[in-house]
């Protein structure tokens, strides 16, 4: 054809543009057929007009219409999306053991990072929910007995009214004090916690009152109770306007009943509120200090005026008390802790803020961080060990014309859908350990489902995993060559594996460190525990004397005691032999330097405390009724009789609250404080009007609950309108232990885990390196390696990683721990085995996982691991 | 009768006639050619070929993609063959048509 016999070139384009792709073949044959006959018979230049008047003829709807069949496919994105989902499902199925271990062990990592960052969150919420929360403070004091300033929040009474009339600042201010009451109405009777506290407070707290109405500056006896109070005592009726006895004493009206305070709160545990000047006109010992200034028992809230800063306000009320007259030695300095410091920071030494709780929000975030980061480890050890194996796959895709982009989006959504499996698994997990952590961490914590942060973090941190996890085969795998892989000449170097040894070296690292801190919170536990308290737990109870009509009649009690045979021993002390209530520096001896003002510990005792606790006596005597003169005798512990300086102790004279007393003995210290400190100096002197508790050592004849019930009975006859309230001393010693052992128990429930974790990732990557060496070890075998040469091999990477990583574990552990038992007093010895032993403990845990496997793969027959290709 | 919506108008029915006549080798192109030599008159192809996928779509007509030849460049041909209602709606027309020329009175003419 030549050149200037051809149609104009713009139609038949316009043709290709505008028609369906499946007619245009057709309808050019036609045209130009047509146009070839037309040249013939009518000429060119007419043929081609025709030829524009057919293309444009031929522009209708009806012909260019796509046409809607499927013969050849046009695929949307989903269409491959759907093929990666397929193949990674595959993948999943095919590998059972590692989709199980990778993805089991990122979930229970995630889960771990869930409840740490609930509980986190539940102690920063802590106090959140009250409206003034930014308003409110505490007032504390420093004081100063000896060197150290000491901190207390206890306040004397007429320090709220200087607050309220001299410092504009404050806009209120309101005295508080906590008591076990014993509240009864109609036959209930019930002991409760709860305030006496001025109505100032109810507005600082925004208190919420559910019905009935709260109570003014002129109530005095009447009462609000907390709903699940109300409740308790009243069940369905309406508890308004009812009666209720306190302490057996005077009765209050129930005023109204205030919506709980929340779980998280500094005052969840109070669960009735009375005035203030109830307190204050039955209260023997408020009748007294209402004017003393040097008498601290109160708790004061305050709540400044918007725009106060609570530094400043502190600095100015600082010296109330020094510039009024008569200024203690103990020289008190007023400040003020904000609310928000309340429960995370509650700790003060020697004047200064050392934190509190925060420490360990700070202590398992990290924790926290950590577990999960060993578990992402795992997930992207174990996903590219893995990934190699699907060399050929990238090939054959390669070859049949995948892209690279299109191997970099299948290897990222295969991650991101495994991450996804294990972030739904970890939510299960969570659910499914809540409560068990609850307990253990005496949280009432639940999973923040309707939080938009939560599925936040959870599914960006999710995306990040799999993001990271799925770049080494995203990125790396997709480069491959298609015909270097399908040859099979593709190797992997030895560097390739270099960053997954640092991942494990990391991961036992960790492990080490959690293991080693483990035992030693536990050994100082233990430590502190057997220590010697000096008195004899065993079967000892201990009732408070709430009730007046206790009160009065000590040998009646005793006897009547004594003679149901279910008691060994009987007395009475002020406070609980688990508590050290207050002290004195109002203290004087022989020989004391003055201008010390050292506190003494006080305590009063019945002449039979001794017998009944079992306090060892080590010089001098116990106390006796043989004596008249005891009631103006003293027993002093060690840690006093140190302080005083005396050589020979019997005998001397110790002046006290302007009276004198006769040293008649000397006890081994008792700790009645916290256990990992030492003993603080105190006396002992004989009293029957200054206790509040009786002691009891039960007969050991009698199963508990058969003496208890004999006890009981004795109570009652005494007190029938009180409730039987007793404590085990074990019980409350035990007590003191709390923080101690739930950072214990949480430490070594995550040190478990992270080696679970560790120990998850460890099996999978064993048997992926003795599945690689499948042929190393036939060929090694045929020429004459024995199974204990084969497990060597294999073994020796692994112990060569746990070697360095104990070697990197030991001092960071050492540092890390030596810190914390610096917190200690009374603390146990970093000692060498402790390193040790943890050590070889990670060795036998690693050996034991990768010999499964190593052993495994020496006992495979050589001939089948050679006989394929 | 035809069925209502498969009234063939009259480019369609001379189309039809086309493909009949060239039965065997109907295709647009030969469809054109036929009709401007037996009407003498031009015909566009745009015109033939949506014709022919209107009776396609009404069963009058099939097709099926020819063999490639070398003549047109190698592009292929579809190729259309009347089914056997396209046979019945032509003889329906031409009996109609007969009877209404038997019912012209014969003083009609004069």
């Amino acid at each position: 054809m030549k050149a200037n016999t051809r149609p104009p070139r713009w139609a038949t384009r316009l043709l290709h543009v505008c028609c369906a792709p499946h007619l245009v073949d057709e309808l050019e044959g036609d045209l130009d057929e047509l146009f070839q006959q037309r040249v013939a018979l009518i000429g060119l230049r007419k043929a081609r007009w025709r030829y524009v008047r057919d293309v444009l003829s031929l522009l209708r709807p009806s012909l260019m219409k796509r046409e809607p069949n499927t013969t050849y496919p046009n695929p949307a994105i989903t269409t491959m999306l759907r093929n990666y989902l397929t193949i990674a499902f595959r993948n999943l199925a095919k590998n059972r053991v590692y989709s199980f271990i990778n993805i089991f062990g990122l979930a229970s990592g995630m889960a771990v990072a869930m409840l740490i960052g609930l509980w986190i969150y539940d102690e920063l919420s802590f106090n959140k929910q009250f409206n003034k929360y930014d308003r409110l403070a505490k007032l504390w004091q420093f004081v100063k007995f000896d060197v150290e300033k000491a901190s207390y929040d206890v306040m004397p009474i007429p320090l709220a009214q200087e607050l309220r009339s001299k410092y504009p600042d404050f806009e209120s201010v309101g005295l508080s004090v906590t008591r076990n009451v014993i509240l009864a109405a109609d036959d209930k009777k019930l002991m409760k916690l709860g305030n006496y506290v001025e109505p100032d407070f109810i507005n600082m707290l925004s208190l919420n009152i559910v019905s009935g109405t709260r109570f003014g500056s002129n109530d005095v006896n009447s009462i609000l109770l907390s709903e699940s109070l109300a409740n308790a005592m009243f069940g369905t009726d309406s508890p308004l306007n009812k009666l209720i006895k306190l302490d057996n004493k005077q009765s209050v009206k129930v005023a109204g009943v205030y919506e709980d305070f929340p779980a998280n709160s500094t005052f969840n545990d109070v669960t009735f509120l009375v005035p203030w000047k109830f307190f204050a006109a039955n209260e023997e010992s408020a009748k007294r200090d209402l004017d003393q200034w040097d008498s601290n028992s109160y708790q004061i809230f305050a709540q400044l005026k918007p725009g106060a800063d609570f530094g400043q306000v502190s600095a100015k009320i600082k010296d109330i008390r020094m510039k009024r007259d008569n200024p203690p030695g103990y020289k008190p300095e007023f400040f003020l802790h904000p609310m928000s410091k309340w429960h995370l920071y509650s700790d003060f030494k020697d004047g200064v803020n050392t934190g509190g709780i925060i420490t360990f929000v700070w202590l398992f975030g990290f924790i926290g961080i950590i577990v999960l980061l060993l578990a992402c480890i795992n997930f992207m050890n174990l996903s590219t060990a893995r990934s190699e194996k699907r060399a050929k796959e990238v090939g054959i895709r390669k070859s049949i014309g995948s892209l690279r982009s299109q191997l970099i989006v299948q290897f990222f959504s295969e991650s991101l859908l495994m991450v996804m499996l294990a972030f739904m698994l970890g939510i299960l997990f969570v659910q499914l350990t809540l409560p068990f952590f609850n307990q253990v961490a005496e949280k009432k914590l639940v999973i923040l489902w309707a939080n938009p942060l939560f599925w936040l973090t959870g599914l960006g941190f999710s995306l990040l995993t799999g993001f990271i996890a799925g770049s080494y085969p995203a990125l790396y795998l997709s480069s491959f060559q298609p015909i270097k892989v399908l040859k099979g000449i593709m190797r992997t170097n030895r560097s390739a594996t270099i960053p997954r040894r640092v991942l494990v070296g990391f991961q036992f690292t960790v492990s080490v460190t959690l293991i080693i801190g483990t035992i030693i919170v536990f050994r100082q536990i233990e430590h502190a525990k057997d220590r010697p308290v000096g008195y004899s737990r065993n079967g000892l109870i201990e009732i408070g004397m709430n009730a007046p009509e206790l009160y009065g009649h000590y040998m009646a009690l005793r006897n009547d005691l004594l003679n149901t045979g279910a008691v060994a021993a009987m007395s009475e002390s002020s406070n609980s032999i688990t508590v050290q209530y207050g002290g004195t520096t109002d203290i004087s001896w022989k020989g004391k330097k003055t201008g010390t003002m050292p506190l003494i510990m006080s305590n009063y005792v019945t002449h039979d405390y001794g017998k009944t606790v079992g306090w060892q006596v080590k010089e001098g005597r116990d106390f006796s009724r043989d004596f008249t003169t005891d009631s103006a005798s003293m027993i002093l512990n060690e840690a006093s009789v140190k302080l005083m300086g005396f050589q020979h102790p019997i005998g001397e004279i110790v002046r006290q609250s302007g009276r004198e007393y006769k040293v008649v003995g000397v006890i081994k210290d008792i700790v009645k404080e916290d256990p990992f400190k030492p003993v603080n100096p105190s006396f002992f002197a004989v009293s029957y009007r200054n206790v509040n508790t009786i002691n009891l050592r039960l007969a050991p004849q009698l199963s508990a609950h058969e003496a208890l019930a004999k006890v009981e009975q004795v109570v009652k006859n005494y007190s029938p309108d009180s409730p039987f309230d007793y404590n085990f001393v074990d019980d409350q010693f035990s007590r003191k232990f709390g923080t101690e052992e739930r950072i214990g128990r949480l430490a070594g429930g995550f040190a478990i885990l992270a080696i679970l974790i560790s120990c998850l990732g460890l099996f999978g990557l064993a048997s992926f390196m003795a599945e690689q060496r499948t042929k190393e070890i036939g060929i090694r075998k045929v020429l004459g390696a024995s199974v204990f040469n084969v497990w060597r091999l294999l073994s020796k990477e692994f112990v060569f990683l746990i070697v360095i990583a104990f070697c990197l574990a030991a001092p960071i552990a050492y540092y890390v721990l030596s810190d914390w038992l610096q917190n200690y007093e009374y603390r146990t010895k970093l000692s060498w085995w402790i390193f040790a032993g943890s050590g070889l403990g990670a060795l036998v845990v690693t050996l034991l996982t990768i010999s499964f496997q190593s052993i495994k793969a020496a006992l495979m027959n050589p001939v089948k691991s050679l006989r394929s290709d | 009768m035809l069925m209502k919506g498969t009234y063939l108008g009259e480019f369609e029915e001379v189309v039809l006639l086309a493909v009949a006549i060239r039965s065997g080798d109907a295709y647009g192109a030969a469809v054109v050619t036929e009709i401007e030599q037996q009407m003498n008159r031009s015909v566009n192809l745009g015109a033939v070929h949506s014709a022919l996928h209107r009776l396609a779509e009404k069963g009058l007509v099939t097709s099926e993609l020819g063999g490639m030849t070398t003549e047109r460049g190698g592009r292929r041909k579809r190729l259309y063959s009347v089914t056997a209602a396209g046979r019945r709606a032509l003889e329906e027309i031409r009996q109609v048509r007969n009877q209404m020329w038997e019912a012209i009175p014969n003083t009609a003419w004069t």
